[in-house]
Formats: structure tokens, C-alpha cells, sequence
């Protein structure tokens, strides 16, 4: 039954025409990272001096950077580091965020006070400022930027979360559950927790496209994650120089950028339509 | 005698619903007919597309509506033929609309005097003759102070108050029909009874047509001199008030009397008799009687064919195969001889006391206020009352929103903090937070809610639901648990097979009586039940009254009961508690509550009340002003405010004494209780005739 309701969702998600190429493209990337390595015809720092600033052919899709670096194999192995940085930050945040979020709507009085002070005085600064004194202090690494991603995050979902919550703490469910003495815990996990998850869900896959969004930026600019990797924002910032020359070393990480965060956001959409639908039935 | 050719003349009328590229039928040969100065009332459950019908009416169908057949005639020009800008002139000025909710209707950005000059500059006023005559408007609808009102936003006026500007904005145009959707559905009771005087005594000063669309059968037995009854998006039934009353032609009519509580009437002596099933579904319309699956007179002719539209005698239209027979008397829709619901022995033992409990609800105060440790001010919701129930018996408490009656039941259950004096259960005393309470307290008291919708958690299956308190309270595994649920599901009378369903996938009344199994699962000695009925259907009510009365005598478990509606709690509880601000007005045997004396809170609440009978023949008390703020409560008596037997300063200043009188009341008045017997007469009498009010 549960499983019935699971696919009746994902079925809506390929009603809308933009929502289904979202989820595609979404998909595609997603295979990306996994099968990364089998895709991708040359190791990301092998060299190929002979063929060096060369355009996009048969040979090398995407043509090759001024160092001689075959730029579709870096875009396709940068998949997967940016799968890894942005999703993983992501989920961490989400899942702080979330537990934050339905204890301090749950609890509320001085808990509730406090925390949501704070997080305001975090969502008073630019995200990229935050990011920016947070990497200051961290020095630029992968690590860090993990840690960037997470940090700016959990806020903003908290204070998603917790709006929800406030909203279905006093749904007579919930106040039955308290009643039959249920556990806090199961109140927030099995009882309120489900009616956040289609708000959670559109929130996440939003916080990932920005994440990435993030990541890039910070790569762009330096202060991500450092040379040689495969990151697409670094590689922008890499063929920067050399733009008149080789502008496909730029065109197409850049546009691997766009393309993920643009089908992230429509995912989003989409599931938001799928959830509602599924609330008003 | 000639009839006058009709104002508003439906005839045919189909209508349907766009959904998903399907046309979904919600009115099916709808013909109806509004003579001038007629008022005609449009009864219907939730569902049976009352609504629908005022809004193709008034051309205000939702965009996925179509008209699919039919016509729609307002004095002889076909309604549905004109176009937006013609349609411009007759809205206002032929036809006026007054929708359920006021709050969402008026413009919360606009002074309620330039709302109404607007409308008045539309229909050709100048600016100074539109402020005047707006002016004179809010007077007309009984507003006090209606330059003060003019001059406010929406939010700074109460319902009933926003509710009048609404009727004063529908009159601005001198509109020869009314269309009303349920315009008192959200107020109070007395203020429900004086905006029904406004609407009669307006409409008959101005001889304007009116439809009016409730599901309430009390208002209309009071307002109109037709009935129309729709059920699933037809016309069942369809005759003068007194006849439709007297002696309904359809079953589904006979149905919907028995399901409602007449004032007066208990379970031990006339038991209600709702209606089983549910309306059916939009799509599955049989091409047969859509009421025979419910119908108790069904024959072999009603699944097979669908009955037409008959008129038994000029006046009247029925759409049943067996009119006839119900008209001679042969048969009847009566379901037999219900059993009456025995009343509960006499009481064994006391099962909750309440002693001077006091809820406050704490409001933020300024920073600096709390620096100089000014104390907080605080919503005094209730206010010192102690009260008692005893095993076997109901507690009803009456009241009108704001009276404490929640907060009442909420304290005594946890989910509110009382702020002081006792609750105890089984002479235990309760802690007043949830948290500190043991299972076995919480597993004695349990309740259920107003809302079904909210009651279930939509993610949990109807097994779920009910093993917890199993669980949890009555320390069962998972699987001893499990076992009970066909138990639990066969005492609310429902099918096993329910256990799987989610609650999306059942009705309302089903939702409810799941929440009622699941109060009733930890075997619980007193249930709360808040307003158990009110978010319900009336056909679907009386089954759920009937539920609770029996369970509670096969368990001899007490109950508090909430209601607004006297007449639900006057038919359930054995002790009725009548609540105004905070505190008990009069506490009285529930088969005394209808008899004079009364407190004159009470008198004035029973005859606000619009008795489902138009023989019933009603006092006629209005309340005058606005409920007091519960922040800043009026001193002595917490009515005298707005007591119609107001006697002076003793009111104003001094508590007063409880008294008794011979029936078993006490009555918290000044008044000493001869003075009110010989002061009061009875509210409702039956003569028989049509009802005037005295």
C-alpha cells in the first residue's frame, strides 16, 4: 500500500513536461557520478600535450584546456566530486536542520527563543559572506567547504522545518498521540515528521542546487576546493586566461553547472506537485 | 387564484465539474422556482451541491464549472445567457450575493464606509449622497454606532458585526433576489438569532426574493415558506415549510428530521435515528434513485429506475417512486422502533471533581513591563469553577466560543495548564502538565476531538492508529494488540477489513468513529469529548451520538461532553453546565434545562436557538452588544454586560450568590428565584401552529 502511494508520487513527477526533463536531466548526472571513471575516456590530470588547446571533436567531445586536459573526462569525473560535496553537505545539514527544527518548534518557550536568535543573526549575513569569513578562518580545502555548506544550511532548513512543525503540533493527531502518553520522540519522528517530509523534501532538493551552486562559486573564486581537482567552478576559473583561446575549457563546465542546478530545480517543482497532490487526496 | 410568474425560474439545470479532462456531475435536473417576496430555503448535506446551485445563480460558478444543460430565468430574461458586462448590471442591483464568511469577503485593506460608498457610487450615487446613504445602511442592519463602524477596517469588527455590513452591502443595490450561502453557519447562536431578525425583518420590509443555502434545517423552519431539499445534486423534495415539515413526501426529508436533536429531546425517551451510508460519490451516479442505497424503503423499482419529478399536489415536488404510499400512510421512512438508550444506573461513584480550577493563558508582555515585574497580563479562559461526574453519567457543557468550555475539558485532560485548584480522578489528584501524569492516569482519561479530518494521523493505518494506545497505555505487544483491533473496530460498528485503510480513504463519520474506538481502546473511566459532532453532517451526527450513548452505557465509563449546540448536549447528558466567560452560569438536570426558571444567560441562549420544527412556538430575547474581552473581564456578574434582566449596581459590582430552585437548578444570579418563576415563562411551547415569535 505504502508502496502503491510511492509510485503513484513518481508517476506524477513525469506528468508535467518541464518536470519530467528536470528529472531526467537530474538522472543522467546522477549516473554521471556513479559510472564516472567507465565514462570517461581520460584520467582527469592526464596530460595530453600533442592535442592541447584543441576544439571540441570526435577524439575529445568537449576539446582539451591549455594544459592539455581532456575537458569532457574532467566534467564527467567532476560529477561525482560535486554529488559528493554538495549531497553530502546537503544531507547533513538536512538532517541537523530537520532535528533541530522539530525540537525547537516542538518544545518552543526559551529552547525555541534562543536557537531561532541565533540562526537569525547567522541569516542576517550574505550566505557567500558567511562562507567566505568561515573559509577565512578554515583555510580552503574540501573539508571546509563540506563544512560551509553545512553550516549555512542548517538555518534555513531549521526554520522551514519549524514552520511546518508549529503548524501540525496542535493537529488533534498529535495532541491525541500526547495523550495516549506516546514518547516525545515518536511524536516528533511518527507523527509530525511525516507531514514535514513534502516540505522537506522540495526544501532539500532546493538547498542542493544551491549547494552546488555554492561550491562552485567558492571554487571559482579560489577559495573551494584547490588545484588539480576536477571541481567545475575551478575549472571556469582556470580557463579564465585563456578564454580567447580555448573557450570550450569554460563553455562547458560552466554549462554543466547550469544545467544540474536548473534540473534540480525543476525536480523540486516537480516533487512539490507530486506532494500536493498527494496531501489533497 | 393566479400565480405570480416567478422571479427566479430554474429549470433543467446541469452542472458539472471539470476535473482531469472528465466532466464530474454535481447537479443533475435541478427545477426550482423563487416567487416574488418569497423566501425559499435550499437544505442540503455537504456534498448535495447547494452551493453549487447558489453560484450558477449567481453566475459565479469556479472556472472548471460548466452549466451542461438547463436554464437559469430572472424575471423572465435567461441568466446564463448574458455576458460579463451585462451580467454587471444585474449583480448589485438585481441580484445580490451574501457568502458564508465575511472576513474573507470584505476588502481587509478598506474602511467598511468607503466599501459601502463604493458599491452605492457604482449604482449611480454622487460621493456625498453615497457616504450618507452608507451611513444609513449600517444603521438599518442594527450596527451600534455606525459612523464608528464606517470608519473601521474589517478585522476591528467582530463576525456578527462583518456579517451585517455584508447583508448592508447585499441591500445597497435594492436587489430584488438575495442569494444567501449560509450566512450564520460561523457565528455564535444569539448572534446568529439577531442577524436572522435582521435578514427577516429587512427582506420583508423591502419584499425582496431570497434563496437561502443551509444545511441547517432549524433556520430554515424559521425563515422560509418554501423548502427545497437537494441530495447528491438533485432535487429530492420541494414543498411549502409547513407540509415539508408536517408530512415529508421523501424519505430522505424524513431522514434528515429524525437525525436532528429537537430541543428537548433525550436519548432515553425518543432516540435519534440517523441515516446509514454516506452520500454517494460524484462519479458512480446510478442511473436509479441516488438515495436507494440508504433509502429504508427501497424497492426492486428503485435500483432499476431512476423516479421522476412528481408533484403530489400543486404546490409540492417529490422525486420518489413511492410517494403515494408514504402519502396514504401505507409505509413509512421511519427506521422502525429504534431502542431507546437506557440511562445510566445511578451513580457508583464519583469518577472526576474539578475544585476552583482556574485557566490563564499567559499574554507576551513587553520587555520593559517585565523588567519592573508588573505581573503579565493573562486570557482569564476559565475562572474558579468546580464541577463533578460520576461514573455511567454525562457532563454536558454548553457555551458559545469564547465561553471556557475548551479550556475547560483541555485542563482537565493536560493539554492545557490549569494555572490553579484541583482536578481529581478517582480521588487521585492529576498533575496539571501531561508529562507528569502516569500511564495509568492517562489510560483512565481519554478524548475525542472536533475535527475527524485532524483526529486520525493520514500516515498511520487504521491498525496503527488504534494498537497505540494498546501499547502504550495497556502495556500489550504489538502483536496481542494487533488482535483487538476487529474488537475495537466491530464496537463503532465498522468492518474489519477497515484496519488496513488509511484515513484518506474514509468519510468523515468513519473517520470519527475510528477516533472514538481509538479513546475508547485503553478502557478509559471519563471521555472528553470536544464539539464530537459539530464538523459533521446531520445525518451522520445522530449515528455518532448514538455511538457514544451506547458505548458509554455498555462501559459505564463517565463523559464530559463540549457542545455548542444545546440541543446535542440537552439529548446526551444527564447534568447540563451552561458557561459564559469563564464561568458556570447555571448548572441543572438535563431534562430540567428547558424549563422555566432559568438563568437569563440560558433563557436567552435556548431562545437563540432556531428549533428544526416551525410549530414550535419561541420566545424572542436578544443579547445586545459584544462578548467581553477575557483580558479585561467586567466586574460582579461576568453577564452583566449585556443581561436583558439587568437590575443596577448589585450586578455591576458584586459576585452573585448561587442559588437553588425547586427543579434541582442552581442559578448563579442575583435574582432571587421567585422573582425569576414569576418573571419567566417557558421559551418553546408546541401549539401546533406555524411559529410567531412571542
Amino acid at each position: 500500500m505504502r508502496g502503491q502511494r510511492f509510485f503513484a508520487c513518481a508517476a506524477r513527477l513525469f506528468r508535467h513536461p518541464m518536470h519530467a526533463v528536470g528529472t531526467l536531466v537530474f538522472v543522467m548526472f546522477l549516473f554521471m557520478a556513479i559510472l564516472g571513471s567507465l565514462l570517461a575516456p581520460y584520467e582527469a590530470n592526464e596530460q595530453i600535450v600533442a592535442d592541447a588547446r584543441q576544439g571540441p571533436s570526435f577524439v575529445h567531445w568537449f576539446g582539451v584546456d591549455h594544459l592539455g586536459r581532456d575537458v569532457f573526462s574532467r566534467v564527467v569525473l567532476g560529477t561525482a566530486d560535486i554529488f559528493a560535496l554538495a549531497g553530502t553537505g546537503t544531507l547533513l545539514a538536512v538532517a541537523i536542520g530537520t532535528s533541530l527544527g522539530l525540537l525547537s518548534g516542538y518544545r518552543g518557550g526559551w529552547f525555541d527563543e534562543i536557537l531561532m536568535r541565533f540562526f537569525d543573526s547567522l541569516l542576517a549575513m550574505p550566505a557567500m559572506l558567511l562562507a567566505l569569513m568561515l573559509l577565512g578562518t578554515l583555510g580552503p580545502s574540501r573539508r571546509s567547504v563540506f563544512l560551509v555548506i553545512v553550516v549555512v544550511y542548517i538555518p534555513i532548513v531549521a526554520r522551514v522545518v519549524r514552520s511546518v512543525v508549529l503548524s501540525v503540533k496542535t493537529r488533534a493527531y498529535v495532541e491525541a498521540a500526547r495523550v495516549q502518553g506516546e514518547s516525545p520522540a515518536r511524536i516528533l519522528f511518527r507523527e509530525i515528521l511525516p507531514a514535514v517530509l513534502p516540505t522537506l523534501a522540495v526544501e532539500a532538493a532546493l538547498r542542493f542546487s544551491y549547494a552546488i551552486f555554492l561550491a562552485s562559486s567558492l571554487g571559482f573564486l579560489g577559495v573551494g576546493v584547490q588545484p588539480p581537482s576536477p571541481d567545475w567552478g575551478l575549472m571556469v576559473n582556470e580557463a579564465r586566461d585563456s578564454v580567447s583561446q580555448t573557450p570550450w575549457a569554460l563553455y562547458f563546465p560552466a554549462g554543466a553547472i547550469s544545467l544540474l542546478v536548473i534540473s534540480v530545480n525543476l525536480l523540486a517543482d516537480g516533487l512539490k506537485q507530486a506532494f500536493q497532490v498527494e496531501i489533497e487526496y | 387564484m393566479l400565480s405570480p410568474s416567478p422571479l427566479l425560474n430554474i429549470e433543467g439545470l446541469n452542472v458539472a465539474y471539470r476535473v482531469a479532462g472528465q466532466d464530474l456531475p454535481v447537479l443533475r435536473e435541478i427545477s426550482l422556482e423563487v416567487l416574488p417576496g418569497q423566501t425559499v430555503g435550499l437544505v442540503g448535506e455537504s456534498g448535495s451541491g447547494k452551493s453549487t446551485l447558489a453560484l450558477t445563480v449567481m453566475r459565479q460558478l469556479a472556472a472548471n464549472g460548466v452549466v451542461t444543460g438547463g436554464r437559469v430565468e430572472f424575471d423572465g430574461k435567461g441568466l446564463l445567457e448574458l455576458t460579463e458586462n451585462e451580467m454587471r448590471v444585474v449583480w448589485g442591483r438585481e441580484l445580490a450575493f451574501v457568502p458564508q464568511n465575511p472576513a474573507t469577503a470584505l476588502n481587509p485593506a478598506m474602511r467598511v464606509g468607503e466599501q459601502l460608498a463604493e458599491a452605492l457610487r457604482l449604482y449611480g450615487a454622487g460621493r456625498a449622497a453615497a457616504e450618507a446613504r452608507s451611513r444609513e445602511l449600517l444603521e438599518q442592519v442594527r450596527l451600534a454606532e455606525p459612523r464608528r463602524v464606517a470608519r473601521s477596517y474589517p478585522h476591528q469588527l467582530s463576525g456578527g458585526m462583518q456579517q451585517r455590513v455584508m447583508i448592508a452591502l447585499a441591500l445597497s443595490g435594492q436587489p430584488r433576489l438575495l442569494v444567501l450561502d449560509e450566512p450564520t453557519t460561523a457565528l455564535d447562536v444569539t448572534t446568529e438569532a439577531s442577524v436572522l431578525d435582521l435578514l427577516r425583518e429587512q427582506v420583508g420590509q423591502r419584499e425582496s426574493s431570497v434563496l437561502y443555502v443551509t444545511h441547517n434545517l432549524g433556520v430554515v423552519a424559521t425563515l422560509s415558506d418554501r423548502v427545497a431539499v437537494l441530495y447528491a445534486g438533485e432535487l429530492a423534495e420541494d414543498a411549502p415549510t409547513e407540509d415539508l415539515f408536517r408530512q415529508p413526501l421523501h424519505p430522505y426529508t424524513r431522514g434528515l428530521l429524525d437525525s436532528v436533536p429537537r430541543l428537548g429531546q433525550r436519548k432515553e425517551q425518543r432516540p435519534l435515528q440517523g441515516i446509514p451510508g454516506q452520500v454517494p460519490r460524484l462519479r458512480d451516479f446510478p442511473n436509479a434513485c441516488v438515495f436507494a442505497p440508504r433509502c429504508p424503503l427501497a424497492i426492486e423499482l428503485c435500483w432499476k429506475e431512476r423516479p421522476l419529478l412528481d408533484a403530489p399536489t400543486p404546490e409540492r415536488r417529490v422525486r420518489c417512486h413511492r410517494w403515494p404510499e408514504i402519502m396514504a400512510g401505507e409505509v413509512s421512512a421511519h427506521r422502525g422502533e429504534v431502542k431507546p438508550i437506557q440511562r445510566a444506573k445511578q451513580e457508583v461513584r464519583r469518577v472526576l471533581n474539578v475544585e476552583d480550577l482556574k485557566v490563564d493563558y499567559p499574554l507576551p508582555s513587553p520587555f520593559l513591563q517585565t523588567l519592573v515585574c508588573k505581573s503579565p497580563r493573562a486570557v482569564h479562559a476559565v475562572r474558579e469553577v468546580s464541577v463533578g461526574v460520576s461514573s455511567g453519567q454525562t457532563l454536558g457543557v454548553v457555551g458559545e466560543s469564547g465561553s471556557g468550555k475548551s479550556s475547560l475539558a483541555r485542563s482537565v485532560i493536560g493539554l492545557a495548564e490549569r494555572s490553579s485548584g484541583r482536578v481529581e480522578l478517582l480521588g487521585i489528584e492529576l498533575p496539571a502538565r501531561l508529562s507528569r501524569r502516569s500511564r495509568e492516569m492517562l489510560s483512565h482519561l481519554q478524548m475525542v476531538f472536533q475535527n475527524p479530518e485532524e483526529a486520525l494521523n493520514p500516515y498511520l493505518t487504521v491498525a496503527e492508529s488504534l494498537t497505540r494506545p494498546l501499547i502504550r497505555l495497556r502495556g500489550l505487544s504489538t502483536n496481542e494488540a494487533r488482535q483487538q483491533v476487529p474488537d475495537l473496530l466491530a464496537a463503532v460498528r465498522l468492518p474489519a477489513d477497515y484496519a488496513q485503510r488509511f484515513p484518506g480513504q474514509l468519510s468523515g463519520g468513519e473517520k470519527q468513529r475510528v477516533a472514538i474506538a481509538r479513546a475508547f481502546a485503553s478502557g478509559p473511566e471519563l471521555l472528553l469529548a470536544d464539539e464530537p459532532v459539530s464538523a459533521l453532517d446531520v445525518s451522520v451526527q445522530a449515528n455518532i451520538l448514538n455511538l457514544l450513548a451506547e458505548l458509554q452505557v455498555e462501559r459505564q465509563t463517565a463523559m464530559l461532553l463540549i457542545a455548542h449546540d444545546i440541543a446535542v448536549v440537552g439529548y446526551l447528558a444527564d447534568q447540563i453546565v451552561v458557561m459564559y466567560l469563564g464561568e458556570f452560569m447555571q448548572v441543572s438536570p438535563a431534562e430540567a434545562i428547558f424549563d422555566a426558571p432559568y438563568h437569563p444567560y440560558t433563557e436567552a441562549l435556548l431562545s437563540s436557538v432556531p428549533p428544526p420544527d416551525p410549530f414550535v412556538e419561541q420566545k424572542k430575547i436578544r443579547l445586545e452588544g459584544e462578548l467581553p474581552s477575557a483580558i479585561d473581564l467586567p466586574g460582579g456578574c461576568p453577564f452583566h454586560t449585556r443581561c436583558p434582566r439587568f437590575l443596577g449596581d448589585i450586578c455591576a459590582q458584586q459576585t452573585p450568590p448561587w442559588r437553588e430552585t425547586g427543579d434541582g437548578k442552581r442559578i448563579f444570579c442575583h435574582i432571587p428565584v421567585e422573582e425569576l418563576v414569576q418573571a419567566q415563562e417557558p421559551v418553546l411551547r408546541f401549539d401546533g401552529k406555524r411559529r410567531t415569535q412571542r
